[in-house]
């Protein structure tokens, strides 16, 4: 309505729309006037077509390239937000995209995105970050850092002179981002605690070059970001080498168990995928774990075995070729004929299934060889032993949202039973992968299209335990990328609340930026009785089925033994009662979900 | 800045739209995504008695692991003059071991807080303090805070008298709201619009006020430090009534000279009967007139600073209805606690335990918890806290002497023997991890910086000398550390700005010495002037007064740093 005041009025405003004006005036405190005198010569711009803002491009149209400016700013006492704020507002002022990130809720991933940053970073501690930025920092001072050719920045410092390391934090984000190549646009200013007038001034010098920036030329940098996509002939035969560029446990200090996020690189590989895929990884077995091997059987690891058409070592063999755990009726079978070992022989008598099951269940190979020991030689040992096979992981990001990376969600397996730890292969090989340059872990994609995104307006349930998290991460980065409007819930379970509450940050960005709309947490282990995923989906019933008429797609992931069948059962039960039907009519409407692809699982 | 500075503090419309303190609290203790409860309510749940915090020694790790900070909530108790039944220390022991890290925190003012209570047991653990029938109501938050009133008077008949004051003051200035009862104690509901609060008023007070009543010649509360002081005046053996002091205070801001610690201003002299009249009048006038716009500026101290010491007392005469009498003459011996035993005129021993850092832990040789829970299954007499976070064994029979001692000793509780003066008398605040607003470690730093001052002691043949040392963690004064001989106030990791020459009465402001010094620098200049105060002092002098007469007679000191030692000028 105040766009009609202006077409209207005359040039000189009459005394109503003056008083009108002044009214707003008194109602509104500096930063609104800046930024309403901003708003209004937007409109005044776009209702003339822009050719009364002075600084506008000619055509409307190229308005649309115009670059957002991010104003970056790390913070503890507010100083910094405080003038992040003022300089956004003031950058709108002249009729230009801007919007204030606090460093510490920003995915350093996303940094590539920018082409106009400036940084209003203060210093805390002794020459530290403020409380929350450290991951950002710790992002772009590593090794993972991103080259920022297209990045134009500059740095306002906030510090206090009385410290040694004077806006140390401030001085070393400067240094590394034109190391990274990226464009200075004005030189750094360092603020004492009285910042005012410095930081003003640095203000003024960024604004005019705020003016003075000109969209055309920049035109393509802010075109969307595209992956390029070279013919993939990385395979699960032909593995990828990919780079580890982090990898940090997520579960915190005194957790039961250790998961661990790790990033590894896809640049230059060609190799592209979609949410809900998973990455193929070619494990080397623990050096742990070869050694607990030749040590039992007293073999020599330098000696000579053969292996299809190759000679190579018996350690070479264990270490890279060989699987040493993952315990099967094969691998069993033949240890028995081979050796001829009767209980074992007797235990793979038909009669004998379940015995057989329970005897898999918890043993690695490991254990077959310590309770039936029977001295193989190398080369016996190796002929018994199946060929390595590698391992799957969940993908839990989104190209979209983390160009050239791919991030898996890992559960270190490792725990004692018959007396001697046993590790898990792959998960040990990623959780203790060397951190020196020039590492890489053979990678694969392993393409799921039985796990995927509905169309961007339908609904989404998710629900996982533990590790099967993992692919909603990449769902939920996927549909914010698009900007889809469907609706999602999340239901998460785990051990306990302190310390396995995989990514519980990044949930909270989400639901609190309205992307994740509902989400229902169950710890199993914080109170007396035990509380699973399936309790909270029963718990949630109603709502749920609502959910599933307006179309919902159901996704399960994680453990198949026992979280996959009981979702399955708490399903059921919610249909039955959603129906007011019988069981049968339940079961059937699940698998017409199954059908129409809205109930999709992926466990293991 | 100038229309920032006729706005209302954010805080205040947390008040005004929290319905008497109920804000959203029971959402928040609801929500199961995080261990947080939501920001407005952190300001509400303070009235309640608790404080949201996070584990700052793991805050860097967690953001790295993708995990929100290590919430916990502080659970602060209410107990007038500090006294507890055995029966009630049995409950707290039981209560610290099932929720709250198996650790008492003594404070300041004479109470006990919990610290790492979870959110999800933080109700039932408020129920179980209240099952003690004691209360976190008011302990924190813009209310009067737990009333102090000094736990040994060898006059024990003046003590009962005296803290019957306390409790009637405590008593008639707690909130009314049943806001309190409804969401921790499951208390029927009222609605709120029919409730009042006839004191407070909805908004509350601009701030924290504290009140606390000393007994000379000890000055163990340290009397002018809070925004109500009473100096209990004694006639042969009962309580004649009570010096009224107004306005002090210790918070203040590095780098704001618009804030600093103040000494209360001696007003006159109330009869005991008078006491609470005077303690509703005074926090009327400042729920009138104190700022709410400024937090910083919000304390008692400002609104007598800013419109004058005599407009105040006419104000408080005026709602009073009647003046003040003169002040009475007294005289204050020290600001410290007495420990070891001590008997009062009715025969009964008192026993002060050293509690280093406040801290009531099992910890090696030192068996703090268990050592005092083993006394409470003995002894029939009560346990008080002191002004300086330690815990009085009080009303022992001559026959039960040896038993306590012996069960003290057996846990590794000392009764200040074995310590230097100067080591028991020191106090540090809690400070680092929990402390959201420490810039420095305070208590976990207290004993390695005692240490190094001994040596520098000894070197002067100073073992001996009782000097008060104490440390904060940040400006805001927790230990009361401007009033002591040697303060050192964090400023950053390892970093202090240390005060020097305040008295030994808890009479007198130390002076803003250096800024922003290393452990290094702050034993380099203690180090000399103990050479120098070793050489030069006179007569029985202490420390801070010679430091007063030398090295400080150029160097400024606070605003409002008008107390004296008797009320007479
Ligand atoms: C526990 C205790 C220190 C101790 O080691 O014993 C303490 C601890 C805290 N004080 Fe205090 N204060 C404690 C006595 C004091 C005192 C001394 C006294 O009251 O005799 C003072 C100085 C006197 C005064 O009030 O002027 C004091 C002045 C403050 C201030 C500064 C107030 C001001 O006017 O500027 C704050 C910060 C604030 O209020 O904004 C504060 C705030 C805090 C908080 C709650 C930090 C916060 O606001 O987040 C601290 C919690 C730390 C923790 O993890 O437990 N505390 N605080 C004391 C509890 C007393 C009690 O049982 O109620
Ligand atoms: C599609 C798919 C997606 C997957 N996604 C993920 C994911 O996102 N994150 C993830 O962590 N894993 C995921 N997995 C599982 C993963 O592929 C590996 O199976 C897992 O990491 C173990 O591999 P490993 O080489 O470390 O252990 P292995 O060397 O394979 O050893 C595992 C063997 O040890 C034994 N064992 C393991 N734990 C125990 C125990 N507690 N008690 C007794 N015996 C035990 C069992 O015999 C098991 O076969 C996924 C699997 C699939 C098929
Ligand atoms: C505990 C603490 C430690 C600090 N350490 C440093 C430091 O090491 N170096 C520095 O230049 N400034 C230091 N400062 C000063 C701050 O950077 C300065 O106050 C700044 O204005 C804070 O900005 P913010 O409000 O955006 O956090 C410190 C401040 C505090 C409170
Ligand atoms: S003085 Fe500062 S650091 Fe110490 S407890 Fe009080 S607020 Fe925390």
């Amino acid at each position: 309505m105040s766009v009609s005041i202006l077409k209207k009025s005359p040039p000189a405003p009459d005394e109503r729309l003056l008083g009108e004006l002044n009214g707003l005036a008194g109602r509104l405190d500096q930063q609104q006037l800046w930024w309403a005198s901003g708003y209004l010569a937007g409109l005044a711009a776009a209702a003339s077509g822009a050719a009364t803002a002075p600084q506008a491009p000619a055509t409307a149209g190229a308005a649309a390239v115009r670059p957002t400016w991010t104003v970056f700013y790390a913070t503890e006492t507010g100083n910094s937000r405080g003038i992040a704020a003022e300089l956004a507002t003031a950058i709108q002022g002249l009729g230009f995209e801007s919007r204030t990130v606090d460093l510490a809720e920003f995915k350093p991933a996303q940094l590539k995105k920018e082409t106009r940053a400036l940084f209003v970073v203060a210093t805390h501690g002794l020459g530290e970050a403020p409380d929350g930025t450290e991951p950002f920092f710790e992002f772009l001072l590593g090794e993972r850092a991103p080259r920022l050719e297209s990045l134009e920045y500059s740095v306002l410092a906030l510090g206090d002179s009385s410290y040694e390391d004077y806006c140390e934090t401030g001085r070393q984000l400067d240094a590394r981002l034109e190391a990274l190549g990226a464009r200075r646009l004005a030189p750094r200013v360092e603020c004492d605690v009285d910042f005012e007038e410095s930081s003003a001034g640095w203000q003024a010098t960024v604004l005019d070059r705020v003016k003075a920036d000109d969209a055309d030329a920049h035109g393509a940098a802010v075109q969307p970001h595209l992956v390029t996509v070279a013919p993939a002939s990385y395979s699960r035969r032909n593995p990828f080498p990919a780079a580890v560029l982090a990898n940090q446990p997520i579960t915190g200090l005194g957790s039961s168990k250790t998961v661990r996020h790790v990033v590894l690189s896809l640049e230059d590989s060609g190799l592209t995928y979609e949410p809900g895929d998973s990455l193929g990884v070619w494990p080397t077995n623990p050096p742990a774990l070869v050694g607990q091997f030749l040590e039992l059987l007293s073999l020599d690891a330098d000696e000579r075995v053969v292996l299809g058409d190759d000679s190579l070592t018996l350690g070479e063999a264990l270490a890279h070729r060989l699987e040493l755990t993952q315990l099967g009726r094969t691998f069993l079978a033949g240890y028995a004929e081979r050796f001829a070992v009767a209980p074992l022989q007797a235990l793979l008598e038909p009669g004998a299934r379940v015995e057989l099951n329970a005897y898999l269940a918890d043993r690695q190979i490991i254990d077959v060889l310590a309770d039936h020991p029977v001295s193989p030689s190398a080369q016996d040992l190796v002929e018994v032993l199946k060929r390595l096979t590698p391992r799957l992981y969940s993908i839990s990001s989104s190209l979209a949202a983390n160009p050239d990376e791919v991030h898996v969600t890992v559960a270190v397996v490792r725990y004692d039973a018959f007396g001697r730890p046993h590790f898990g292969s792959a998960s040990n090989f990623l959780a203790d992968f060397p951190t020196k340059p020039g590492a890489t872990v053979p990678v694969f994609i392993a393409e799921n299209v039985r796990f995927r995104l509905p169309a961007d307006e339908a609904p989404v349930v998710m629900i996982g335990a533990g590790t099967g998290v993992a692919p909603y991460r990449a769902f939920l980065e996927e549909r914010d990328a698009r900007s889809a409007a469907g609706d999602n819930w999340l239901f998460f379970g785990d051990r306990n609340f302190d310390t396995d509450f995989l990514y519980q940050l990044e949930w909270a960005r989400m639901r609190k930026q309205g992307l994740l709309g509902r989400h229902d947490v169950a710890f199993s282990r914080d109170q007396a009785e035990k509380v699973y995923v399936q309790n909270r989906i029963r718990q949630r019933g109603a709502d749920l089925f609502a959910w599933l008429e307006r179309g919902a797609h159901v996704y399960v992931c994680g453990d198949a033994k026992h979280m996959a069948p009981d979702v399955h059962e708490a399903l059921l039960d919610v249909i039955e009662a959603g129906l007011g039907a019988d069981r049968a009519a339940a079961e059937a409407y699940l698998e017409t979900l199954k059908q129409q692809h809205r109930y999709q699982r992926d466990v293991y | 800045m100038a229309d920032k500075a006729t706005k209302p503090t954010h805080v205040e419309e947390v008040k005004v739209a929290s319905r008497l303190l109920r804000g959203s609290i029971e959402q928040s203790l609801a929500d199961p995504l995080t261990g947080a409860i939501a920001e407005d309510d952190t300001v509400l749940t303070k009235f309640h008695g608790t404080y949201q915090q996070d584990d700052r020694d793991v805050r860097a790790d967690r953001a790295r692991r993708l995990l929100e900070p290590a919430y916990s909530f502080m659970v602060r108790a209410r107990i007038t003059g500090g006294i507890l039944t055995p029966a009630q220390w049995l409950d707290l022991d039981r209560l610290a071991r099932d929720h709250c890290q198996s650790a008492i925190r003594v404070t300041t003012r004479q109470t006990f807080q919990f610290h790492g209570v979870v959110k999800r047991d933080l109700k039932t653990t408020i129920r179980r303090i209240n099952d003690m029938l004691l209360t976190t109501l008011a302990t924190c938050g813009d209310v009067n805070r737990n009333v102090m009133c000094t736990p040994l008077a060898e006059a024990s008949a003046v003590h009962r008298a005296a803290c019957a004051v306390a409790d009637a003051i405590s008593d008639g200035l707690m909130p009314k709201t049943r806001a309190y009862h409804e969401i921790w104690l499951d208390g029927e509901r009222v609605t709120p619009e029919q409730e009042v609060e006839p004191l407070y008023g909805p908004t509350y007070l601009p701030r924290k006020f504290k009140i606390a009543i000393a007994i000379p010649p000890w000055n163990d509360v340290d009397v002018f430090a809070h925004d109500i002081g009473y100096v209990a005046i004694e006639e042969n053996g009962e309580l004649a009534g009570f010096n009224v002091l107004a306005g002090g205070g210790m918070g203040a801001t590095h780098g704001d000279p618009a804030t600093y610690p103040r000494l209360g201003s001696v007003l006159g002299f109330c009869t005991p009967d008078q006491a609470l009249a005077v303690a509703e009048q005074i926090l009327t006038v400042q729920r009138d007139y104190g700022d709410r716009t400024e937090r910083k500026h919000a304390r008692l101290k400002y609104t007598i600073d800013d419109r004058g010491v005599d407009w105040f007392k006419a104000e408080l005469e005026s709602r009073l209805g009647f003046a003040l009498a003169p002040a009475a003459p007294f005289r204050f011996e020290h600001n410290g606690d007495r420990f070891g035993w001590q008997c009062d005129p009715e025969g009964l021993w008192h026993l002060t335990l050293f509690i280093p850092g406040g801290r009531i832990v099992d910890a090696g040789e030192r068996r703090l918890l268990s050592g005092l829970k083993a006394i409470a299954e003995v002894h029939s007499g009560e346990f008080r806290f002191t002004p300086n976070q330690n815990v009085i064994v009080s009303k022992v029979a001559e026959a039960d002497k040896h038993a306590i001692e012996a069960l003290a000793g057996s846990h590794g509780i000392d009764a200040g023997q074995t310590l230097l003066p100067f080591q028991r008398d020191a106090m540090a605040c809690v400070a680092l991890p929990t402390c959201g607003l420490a810039m420095a470690e305070a208590e976990r730093y207290l004993p390695e910086f005692l240490d190094r001052v001994a040596e520098r002691l000894d070197r002067h043949g100073l073992r001996e000398e009782p000097i008060n040392i104490r440390i904060t963690g940040c400006p805001n004064g927790c230990a009361r550390p401007y009033v002591a001989e040697v303060a050192l106030i964090g400023r950053a990791p390892g970093r202090y700005a240390l005060m020097l020459g305040g008295s030994r009465l808890g009479n007198r402001l130390a002076r803003p010495f250096r800024d922003n010094l290393s452990e290094a620098q702050i034993l380099e200049v203690l180090d000399g002037e103990f050479a120098a105060f070793a050489a030069g002092r006179q007569g029985d002098e202490s420390f801070g007064d010679f430091l007063v007469r030398t090295l400080l007679r150029d160097v400024p000191t606070w605003p409002g740093a008008s107390a004296t030692n008797s009320a007479s000028s």
